[in-house]
């Protein structure tokens, strides 16, 4: 069994079918990079669970699907949000340290777009704390062997089933081919593929794109997660939750601008409509030119307190003032939109089992349709841990089941291994990097919070250009140890092969639903888009279908905050 | 303002020693030296190997000698260090990949050896929980900085006892076994006292502290290390002297 990703997800799945199978299976786990460098380290949020005597699994499935823009599978909610408790509780016996009440009891704190606090955390390091309790956890167990800084190159599939992963140790740069049942996919995300995001630079959606060659379709991936407030010129992120503790969002003329976009829930409003009231504002000429000369907004993170900012924001507190030198306390920090999270992902059942037999997914990576158009601030970390749990139960009962191989083609593996030896020290037209900053810049230009077809379609022109440019990029670094220009270039055409798919969704879908704003389309339209986006790759192109969203208890109604 | 990044590079498999290479950077106020590294890489000389990725001081990849001190070099404004010359080496006390890149693996399987996750009496009930355990906002306290550690290496790589492939322990494993032992939900202490007790445990620090200085996250492994002094002296003449008045007992029966 293989593990591929070591973020929460990831880990959390490589704990459960080592728990569930009871250390039978070994499980190699994998990971570009050290198996706890992975981005989950980063969120400071926290998770969202009902856990008070105030909430119900009702209300919390309810504040996701609204928040989803009625594109969730409600069955699939209502099947997230009864696990998630239970994941709060394994992980506080696993020693997460969960910031506590006066009584010893777990602390809720208020997220936007959720009708009562029900935010577990642990300071503003919750993804900090759960990545080392997981790790941590892992390491109790014998029956599997760590792969740190194996990069994966593909996934090979016979006959309709999964036969095995090729990877590129990274320290030598050798070529190596994992046999095995089945893989849970665990890559996270894809925000690198825009210039300014939230994200690692390791975060270059990877899986999604193996996934999609592999014949596996994608979800929803027009729908990406543009985060409101993060700081200028980094992009790291300031948390939600300070403005569930009272943080508010200025424009340069020191008006609370969110008042005439939300006049409810104001700075507590979904994240998709607070990322467009950004860049509204910005595009009206109310922002503010800050680090870098962006253009931004101001976080008043003042009303917090000093108190808890000192405390339990004391990460934002310090990333502002060491990596920007401004200090909240007493000064407003210059925010605007990032890239941050991507809905859509490889099509998964309830189960997160997909199309291929022994292919399973989880986390990011995966879209077993929670999310839907937009996903709600706070949701992704339980996520990650109620589909990594799930994802590690199925894979281990397909395992027991399917004990015989599946026959593998050598000789397609030596071939592909063969390209990649002749890219080490090839000559090109193109450098790696120059491909990558044409690609950013594409994707902030034209797909982004606000789209339209013109933009679209230019991008798309771009992508194919890229293309193209790719099969003639040269690399100089000629060496075998720890080829990091190689490894980019790779990386590369994951996200040439991901952009595509995103902005063909996207041009496709004629309507705004969630984060998925179309400038020529402004109106959600229930009649001809209450349905998923299913994109597949056929002779190296892309192919759009559709299929229903599953609607239980909840009927599609206007979203207002 | 131009800066002289002086980066000591090696390729173990072309190489046959290290040598420095220059390379001139343009930087403003808030430029850290990843971000000059980047540039460097991307702009100047691709070959130039080195380990990234969150970009805020929390995944630990970035760790590198900075002017001889070990630092995240995400976390490292270059106006803070003042001169218009940087020297960057890789770690010390790990062996070399290439460039700044090192060997980890040892250091990883030393933070194993400690047993560092939390242990319980009942591992049955640990493994399907039915409630919360109760933990009060002091015991939260007591081990919650020590758990700050993203296991980036600098704390050990800064120790002059430590080196990767010999015996000592180093600051990251101990300080890690203390975050498990001071928690209140834990109840390991016996079985990781034979391995912190040991030839490679918590006897061979010295005390130089370095670690705890060079900290990115304001753990203290120093100050942990001698807390775990304690409670194993403690633990240990406890069991002498239980032993001993066992022997008395007996004796006495005789």
């Amino acid at each position: 069994m293989l593990i591929l990703g070591t973020g929460i997800a990831g880990l959390r799945s490589a704990i459960e079918v080592l728990k569930a199978s009871n250390e039978k299976l070994s499980v190699g786990v994998i990971s570009k990079v050290h198996l706890m460098r992975s981005h989950s380290v980063a969120p400071e949020g926290g998770a969202a669970a009902v856990l008070s005597e105030n909430d119900s699994f009702e209300q919390h499935a309810y504040d996701t699907i609204k928040g989803s823009d009625f594109l969730a599978d409600q069955d699939v909610v209502e099947e997230f949000v009864r696990r998630c408790p239970e994941e709060i509780l394994q992980l506080e016996h696993w020693g997460c340290p969960w910031s506590r009440n006066e009584d010893g009891s777990i602390a809720l704190r208020l997220f936007g777009a959720h009708e009562v606090p029900r935010t577990v955390f642990a300071e503003d390091r919750t993804g900090h704390f759960l990545m080392r309790t997981l790790y941590d956890t892992l390491l109790r167990y014998q029956n599997f062997e760590r792969y740190d800084e194996f990069f994966a190159v593909s996934l090979v599939v016979e006959e309709g089933r999964f036969s095995g992963l090729l990877a590129l140790k990274r320290k030598d740069t050798s070529p190596v081919f994992f046999k095995a049942r089945a893989i849970i996919l665990a890559t996270g995300g894809l925000g690198r593929l825009w210039e300014f995001t939230t994200n690692a630079h390791t975060t270059t959606g990877d899986g999604f794109a193996m996934a999609f060659k592999a014949g596996i379709p994608l979800k929803d991936m027009e729908f990406i997660q543009w985060l409101p407030t993060c700081m200028v010129p980094h992009g790291i992120p300031a948390t939600e939750a300070l403005r569930g503790h009272g943080a508010i969002l200025l424009n340069s003329e020191g008006e609370r601008f969110m008042k005439r976009y939300a006049p409810e829930k104001m700075d507590l409003a979904a994240r998709d409509i607070i990322s467009r009231a950004i860049m509204q504002e910005i595009m009206e000429g109310r922002g503010w030119k800050s680090h870098g000369n962006m253009d931004s907004v101001l976080l008043d993170a003042r009303p917090v307190g000093e108190e808890k900012l000192l405390t339990i924001y004391r990460t934002f507190v310090e990333n502002a003032r060491d990596f920007i030198g401004i200090d909240p306390l007493t000064e407003l920090v210059p925010v605007r939109p990032a890239a941050h999270f991507s809905m859509g992902g490889i099509d998964v059942d309830i189960s997160m089992k997909t199309e291929v037999m022994g292919v399973f997914a989880a986390g990011e990576v995966a879209c077993a349709s929670i999310d839907g158009a937009n996903r709600l601030g706070s949701n992704s970390l339980p996520m990650c841990l109620v589909t990594g749990a799930i994802a590690g139960r199925s894979a281990v009962s397909y395992a027991i089941r399917k004990k015989e191989s599946v026959n593998v083609s050598k000789k397609r593996i030596l071939e592909e291994v063969d390209s990649i030896e002749k890219i080490i020290g090839k000559r090109g037209d193109f450098g790696v990097y120059s491909l990558i900053k044409r690609l950013q810049r594409t994707m902030e230009k034209n797909v982004h919070v606000f789209r339209e077809e013109k933009g679209l379609l230019e991008a798309l022109k771009t992508i194919r250009q890229l293309k193209e440019d790719y099969l003639n990029v040269g690399l100089s670094d000629s060496s075998r140890a720890f080829n990091v220009e190689l490894i980019h270039l790779l990386e590369l055409g994951f996200m040439l092969d991901v952009a595509e798919v995103i902005v063909t969704s996207a041009l496709m879908r004629r309507e705004s639903r969630g984060a998925h704003y179309r400038l020529d389309f402004p109106y959600r339209d229930d009649n001809k888009w209450l349905r998923h986006t299913i994109a597949r790759c056929r002779n190296g192109g892309v192919e759009i279908s559709y299929k229903p969203v599953r609607i239980t208890k909840w009927k599609p109604e206007e979203r207002r905050y | 303002m131009e800066v002289t990044l002086k980066i000591l590079r090696f390729d173990p498999l072309k190489d046959k020693k290290p040598r420095f290479q220059e390379y001139v950077v343009e930087v403003y106020e808030y430029t850290r030296v990843l971000e000059a590294l980047i540039w460097v890489r991307e702009n100047l000389d691709p070959s130039l190997s080195f380990r990234y990725s969150c970009r805020m001081a929390q995944c630990g990849s970035c760790g590198m000698l900075i002017d001889e001190v070990p630092r995240l070099a995400c976390k490292t404004l270059i106006k803070d260090l003042g001169r218009d010359e940087v020297t960057i080496k890789p770690l010390p006390k790990y062996r070399v990949i290439k460039d700044l890149v090192v060997e980890m693996d040892d250091f990883f399987e030393k933070h194993r050896s400690v047993k560092p996750y939390l242990i319980r009496k009942n591992r049955e009930e640990q493994e399907k929980p039915k409630k919360f355990y109760v933990q009060l906002p002091h015991e939260l306290q007591r081990y919650l900085n020590y758990g700050y550690c993203i296991v980036c290496g600098l704390c050990s790589s800064s120790c002059p006892n430590f080196d990767s492939s010999w015996e000592y322990l180093g600051p990251q494993a101990l300080s890690q076994a203390y975050r498990y032992i001071v928690d209140s939900r834990d109840e390991g202490f016996e079985e990781r006292y034979e391995v912190l007790n040991s030839n490679s445990g918590v006897w061979r620090c010295h005390f130089a502290s370095e670690c705890s200085e060079n900290c990115p996250k304001g753990v203290e492994p120093a100050q942990a290390i001698q807390m775990l002094r304690r409670m194993i002296l403690s633990f240990s003449f406890k069991k002498k002297l239980s032993l001993f008045s066992e022997k008395i007992h007996r004796l006495s029966k005789q």
